[in-house]
């Protein structure tokens, strides 16, 4: 048992400390992993990461819950999580410390200056991705269709975007009342 | 000057709280996260500002990790040291632990249900309109002049488009900081 748990901190410590970029960035590594120890079956693992997208939280972080739970319990959850998160803090910490202290040198600020409005285009981008891949039909509630788009997703994600942006909405709301609302819609 | 403005200190509980409702009501991770985050750190807590919070979504995304646990613990450390940065970590991890605690026990019932997948395909949704809010927010915060124009239509081209690295990417913008600045500064001796 012990070792279950050793190699669930260095397998997923290791996930934190070589993935830059997150999310989906963490799944190839995360399934070598997996076959290396063996935690959990390939088509498993599939089932995991989509309810990992579908649940709140990070979508690595659920992962790593996941695994570490179906390997060895709450507290093979608990090892796997932590060490995915570990390497983070280590790294961080000092890294931001610096960054605090000399936010106001011109050098650096030119940096982030160039920085800032990248990321920007960066956020716009995964917005148009989320909008093609979350707008589609579900085929596991609606029949295929000549048009590609549900248009009950689309007219709840312009109601949710025109809330927040002229009402100041509060995006908890939004979500949860959207979940009534394709109770609703989505049961037709 | 303009840091005095931002709140410096906030309660370990504070911190956890805050981050535990992030991780709890963000669906999809990674950019899905970030209208949730600026609501509460900017909106409700006044921890950043529209501006500053972009730089701290670079540094997160630039180092290895999650990025929203990065993002926790950037702010977590700026608000109460080491500790804080390990409680805001704690806090926005929690939520996942707890969830998918419980929906392991349950997989195949939860997965089977109609009713689950009708309520989800709400949430997706609901999220497409809560990003393309942020995008637009982000956008008005950040495009202040025709520099910062050209390098955001290039890095979401470059994005969308083309398989160019995030990091890559952000890396990029750094350099036409540093060009723009270098230039601008040439500009004003020769001036």
């Amino acid at each position: 048992m012990f070792m279950a748990f050793l190699q669930l901190f260095s397998g997923f410590f290791k996930i934190g400390l070589f993935t830059v970029g997150g999310g989906y960035a963490m799944l190839p590594l995360m399934q070598q992993e997996i076959a290396r120890y063996g935690w959990v079956s390939a088509a498993e693992f599939v089932d995991i990461i989509a309810i990992a997208e579908m649940t709140p939280g990070a979508i690595a972080v659920n992962t790593a819950t996941f695994v570490g739970f179906r390997t060895a319990g709450i507290l093979g959850a608990i090892v796997a999580t932590t060490a995915l998160a570990l390497p983070s803090l280590l790294i961080i910490v000092p890294l931001s410390n610096f960054w605090e202290t000399h936010q106001e040198h011109p050098v650096l600020k030119a940096i982030f200056n160039g920085i800032r409005p990248a990321v920007a285009g960066l956020i716009g981008a995964a917005a148009m991705y989320i909008g093609q891949t979350a707008l589609q039909y579900d085929p596991l509630l609606s029949q295929k269709d000549a048009f590609p788009i549900d248009f009950r997703s689309l007219i709840i994600a312009a109601v949710v975007f025109l809330a927040v942006r002229k009402r100041n909405v509060d995006p908890i709301k939004a979500i949860l009342v959207s979940a009534l609302v394709g109770l609703i819609v989505f049961g037709f | 000057m303009r840091q005095n403005q931002k709140q410096r200190t906030a309660s370990l509980r504070e911190l956890f709280v805050a981050w535990f409702k992030i991780g709890l009501f963000t669906f999809g991770g990674g950019y899905a996260m970030l209208p949730l985050i600026e609501r509460e750190v900017i909106d409700n807590k006044g921890w950043t500002d529209k501006e500053e919070i972009l730089s701290i979504y670079a540094l997160a995304q630039s180092v290895p990790g999650v990025i929203a646990v990065n993002t926790s613990i950037i702010l977590g450390n700026r608000l109460g040291g080491v500790k804080g940065a390990v409680v805001a970590a704690a806090g926005v991890i929690s939520p996942s632990l707890i969830v998918i605690m419980t929906i392991a026990s349950f997989f195949d019932s939860i997965m089977n249900s109609v009713y689950v997948l009708q309520a989800f395909s709400g949430i997706r949704s609901a999220v497409v309109g809560l990003v393309a809010a942020a995008a637009v927010r982000i956008a008005l915060a950040s495009l202040k002049d025709k520099s910062a124009f050209v390098i955001a239509i290039a890095a979401f081209v470059l994005s969308a488009f083309t398989d160019v690295h995030a990091i890559a990417i952000i890396l990029g913008g750094a350099l036409a900081g540093l060009l723009a600045y270098y230039l601008g500064a040439k500009r004003r001796v020769e001036d």
